[in-house]
């Protein structure tokens, strides 16, 4: 009576080569990105592409698509954790002074370079 | 995938036929049975209970009779007041409440209680046991290195924690951290196991809602400790190298910032006390249901509700961090929080309460054990909320009324909700009843003398006494006669409480020890499917796996002569 | 000798499975945590920039390149092991695992190249993140690989080979958080 539905088996029209094809081409314009220094197109090409990336493998390679949607929701969860831990803690981490209190930016001396 | 379809196989003996005889390290040390894990479990966290136990009576002497030299312990230096409430801390929480309450029960009721054979992956049960051993051994002998074990508090602030200079036990803070670390680990790999089992390895016919309480609740903690505790293993990572090799991450001089420790921690730490607190509220439901022979008032909103709450527990932590200069909108924010998640659990509350309405009510031990928890709970939950709100946490912070606080919570939680679960399920455990004298001569002699131990906490904390600090005899506010003698009525409370867990291990040990198996399948006439397998349960539990036809709580059906409807019995 | 429970999938999907998706989510709150961590101070220290300048986006590309492949050749060695064909699984498992030794040889040229220029995990906090995340990271590739190597052994056998998606799967997330780390570590300066 046990329901060993697996929905993992209509895939094959997935061409994973080309998949991957696409990834290397995103990670390329990701490099090449930084070299127009632009600081906006910088962090569009190094953090959009990567979260283009990411849905990419998640869904055609992971095949999370093909699981059951509460996985979906599982995993999303866990991210809005994430986001949520960040959105709470950085206004501290990231103020350096207060009443009475300075967090000093230390700079450190760099150490001699050799090329 | 053809690996994974075979047919249902509901005849145990041919999974687990090979058997036969089995020397004493594979059935008693190496077993990948669920049932000899959480005994495993069990016994080491009672053990662990011991050394914690210890630790309070010997820096509670301290704290009646300052300089005393301690029976059975000696002085106790300012240094050893300090590692000896850090690891009490630290040993009741993460290798007493969880072990217990999460890992033993969780491992012995999940299968049988869904009705399967053993968790859906033996052997990273044990594995789990094994790294859990292994944390408890490191914690132990960090107490013997040199310079002693951790003092910095069971939350490790940095720079305390962080820099051997300031803590001055370099190696037992570092293997302090290593001990929660492993327990972590153990506690992760044990988590996927019940909550994958609970989600797959049901009954057939056992629906989301047919499933028992206790259940779900070891369930949504596991989870909820998964999701939690990430970000501190990524924190104890970081302090680690703090301590060891000379990182920054916590040290502002060179750009770090030890706030960012305080956050890791608490954002866990919130959660935490949720993850050992359901347990504890699903064991006393299961216990309130058989003795009140009544369904539980309301299922799917207690349910739902502790999904709330879960997702709350995570909204609320820096409470914990309201006087440690966060930015104060984000104290409003957390008060708010902190407020609203007192709302769900009183909601819990008044389900309980609706369930024991008019039911016919036994007072055996385990009632007796599940009425305290909630009773002793709720007071515990209202101080809370006092503390809660950031105006008033900004005297009471520190203070002795949040150590009372949260001795009516986690006692409540760890000690209370364990005698309840032992209690009930040791007939099933070990085929033999305890003796109810014994049960309840215990029950008073613990119950009544830890109400005297912390309310006169309460009233200290008022008063403004610190806590973490060895001796007030050099504060003369709190040095007034009054004050000390509350602290030695609370010690002497703590030594007669102390002294009654001696009836306890002694029932433990007789009705063990017991020529007859006078328990029977269903001694309680309960109505979940662990109490359809024989006591103890076999190898395997059910000779023929269970159906389940109905809900956990069918309790005072009318059409049936007995007074319950067991899951498993067809219409 | 597996118990009954192992094989039941009340939930829909078997418990293999089941049970590496908890392991990602888990997974994905211990990363989230270090990089939000990280990202806090980096946007909090923008003179951190002038220390991030000295990775080598060249290194950093290239394993992101390094990981994309064996992800892509895990994924195949899943579509064989479904077509039941173990040993053509199993090549591509050890071709897999190629990939994380080669990006593991990699990271130890890269940071051998960085702290021979001074830049150590004590430099400064910046480069304790670097080195911390990376690190943990590269561990995990480690771990990762090592249990394809097992999986592979049953694999060729034509044995066990659900756990080829599996062992999949957690090298996919593998994969995800690299690139991540990527434009945190090399690209944003």
């Amino acid at each position: 009576m046990s329901d060993h539905a697996d929905h993992n088996t209509d895939h094959h029209e997935v061409n994973y080569v080309r998949i991957w094809q696409i990834l290397l081409v995103l990670l390329v314009i990701s490099i090449a990105g930084p070299f127009l220094e632009i600081q906006a197109v910088t962090l569009a090409t190094a953090f959009g592409i990567a979260i283009v990336k990411a849905y990419l493998v998640a869904k055609y390679f992971m095949h999370l698509n093909n699981e059951p949607r509460y996985v979906v929701y599982m995993l999303l969860t866990m991210l809005i954790f994430v986001f949520l831990f960040f959105a709470a803690v950085a206004p501290d981490v990231m103020n350096h002074e207060g009443a009475n209190w300075v967090k000093p930016r230390v700079v450190v001396v760099e150490a001699p370079v050799h090329h | 995938m053809a690996e994974l379809i075979q047919p249902e196989a509901t005849q145990v003996d041919d999974a687990h036929a090979h058997h036969g005889e089995q020397s004493f390290w594979s059935k008693y040390v190496f077993s990948t049975d669920h049932k000899m894990i959480a005994m495993q479990y069990m016994f080491t966290g009672m053990a662990m209970a011991l050394i914690g136990g210890f630790m309070v009576y010997a820096f509670r002497m301290q704290l009646a009779f300052p300089g005393i030299e301690v029976p059975f312990y000696g002085t106790v230096t300012p240094a050893q007041y300090n590692a000896l409430v850090t690891n009490h801390g630290t040993i009741m929480i993460f290798w007493v409440a969880m072990p217990v309450l999460i890992a033993a029960f969780g491992n012995f009721l999940i299968p049988l209680m869904i009705g399967c054979d053993d968790m859906v992956f033996p052997k990273v049960n044990r594995l789990s046991y094994q790294i859990f051993l292994l944390s408890a051994v490191v914690l132990v002998c960090s107490f013997f290195v040199q310079g002693g074990g951790f003092g910095g508090g069971w939350t490790a602030y940095p720079p305390l924690s962080a820099k051997a200079a300031y803590s001055l036990t370099g190696l037992g803070s570092s293997l302090w951290l290593v001990a929660v670390a492993l327990e972590f680990v153990a506690f992760l790999l044990g988590g996927i196991n019940f909550v994958t089992t609970a989600m797959n390895a049901r009954a057939p016919g056992m629906t989301m809602y047919d499933i028992p309480m206790v259940v779900w609740m070891i369930v949504i903690a596991s989870i909820l400790f998964m999701a939690s505790v990430g970000p501190l293993i990524a924190g104890a990572v970081m302090l680690f190298m703090d301590q060891n090799i000379g990182t920054a991450f916590f040290d502002p001089d060179k750009g770090g910032d030890p706030i960012l420790w305080q956050h890791l921690f608490w954002f866990f730490g919130h959660p935490e006390v949720y993850v050992v607190l359901l347990p504890a509220m699903g064991i006393s439901m299961e216990i309130i249901c058989t003795f009140a022979r009544k369904k539980l008032f309301a299922y799917k909103t207690f349910l739902y509700t502790t999904f709330g709450t879960g997702v709350l527990s995570f909204t609320v932590w820096a409470h914990h961090q309201f006087v440690a200069g966060i930015d104060p909108r984000m104290a409003h924010i957390f008060t708010v929080t902190t407020l609203l998640i007192s709302i769900p659990i009183a909601e819990m509350v008044f389900i309980y309460i609706a369930t024991l309405y008019g039911g016919s009510i036994r007072l055996t031990t385990p009632m007796l054990w599940a009425l305290a928890f909630v009773a002793e709970f709720m007071i515990g939950g209202v101080t809370g909320v006092v503390l809660g709100a950031s105006g008033a946490d900004i005297y009471f912070h520190d203070t002795y009324f949040v150590l009372a606080h949260f001795h009516y919570t986690f006692f409540p939680i760890a000690i209370i909700g364990t005698f309840a679960g032992f209690t009930f399920w040791f007939p099933k455990m070990f085929g033999k009843m305890m003796n109810e004298t014994l049960g309840k001569i215990h029950f008073w002699g613990t119950i009544i003398p830890f109400n005297c131990i912390f309310i006169p906490l309460f009233v200290l904390g008022a008063a403004g006494q610190h806590r973490r600090v060895y001796s007030y005899e050099n504060f003369p506010d709190l040095a007034l006669p009054h004050f000390q003698d509350m602290r030695q009525f609370a010690t002497i409370a703590l030594l007669v409480m102390l002294g009654f867990q001696l009836v306890f291990f002694y029932n433990c040990f007789i009705s063990w020890r017991k020529k007859e198996m006078d328990a029977g399948k269903n001694p309680w006439k309960s109505n979940t499917l662990e109490w359809v397998a024989e006591s103890p349960p076999p190898h395997g539990n059910f000779p023929e796996l269970p159906h389940c036809y109905r809900g956990p709580y069918e309790y005072g059906n009318p059409d049936r002569e007995e007074d319950y409807f067991p899951q498993n019995l067809p219409a | 000798m597996r118990p009954i429970a192992n094989t039941r999938s009340a939930a829909g999907i078997p418990t293999g499975r089941l049970a590496v998706w908890w392991v990602v989510a888990s997974e994905i709150m211990i990363f989230g945590g270090l990089l939000a961590s990280y990202v806090m101070h980096r946007l909090g220290n923008p003179e951190w920039a002038g220390y991030a300048a000295h990775t080598n986006i060249w290194f950093g590309g290239t394993n992101t390149f390094v990981l994309l492949t064996s992800s892509l050749s895990a994924v195949l060695a899943h579509q064989a092991a479904e077509a039941g064909d173990g040993k053509k699984a199993a090549r591509l498992l050890y071709f897999t695992c190629l990939g994380a030794v080669v990006f593991v040889c990699i990271k130890a040229f890269e940071w051998t190249t960085e702290i021979q220029a001074g830049f150590t995990i004590t430099s400064n906090t910046f480069w304790s993140f670097y080195y911390t995340a990376a690190g943990i990271h590269a561990l995990h590739i480690i771990a990762g690989g090592v249990i394809m190597l097992i999986v592979a052994e049953s694999a060729k056998r034509n044995e066990e080979l659900h756990r080829v998606e599996l062992i999949g799967i957690y090298w996919h997330f593998v994969d995800i958080v690299w690139i991540f780390l990527f434009p945190l570590l090399y690209i944003a300066k």
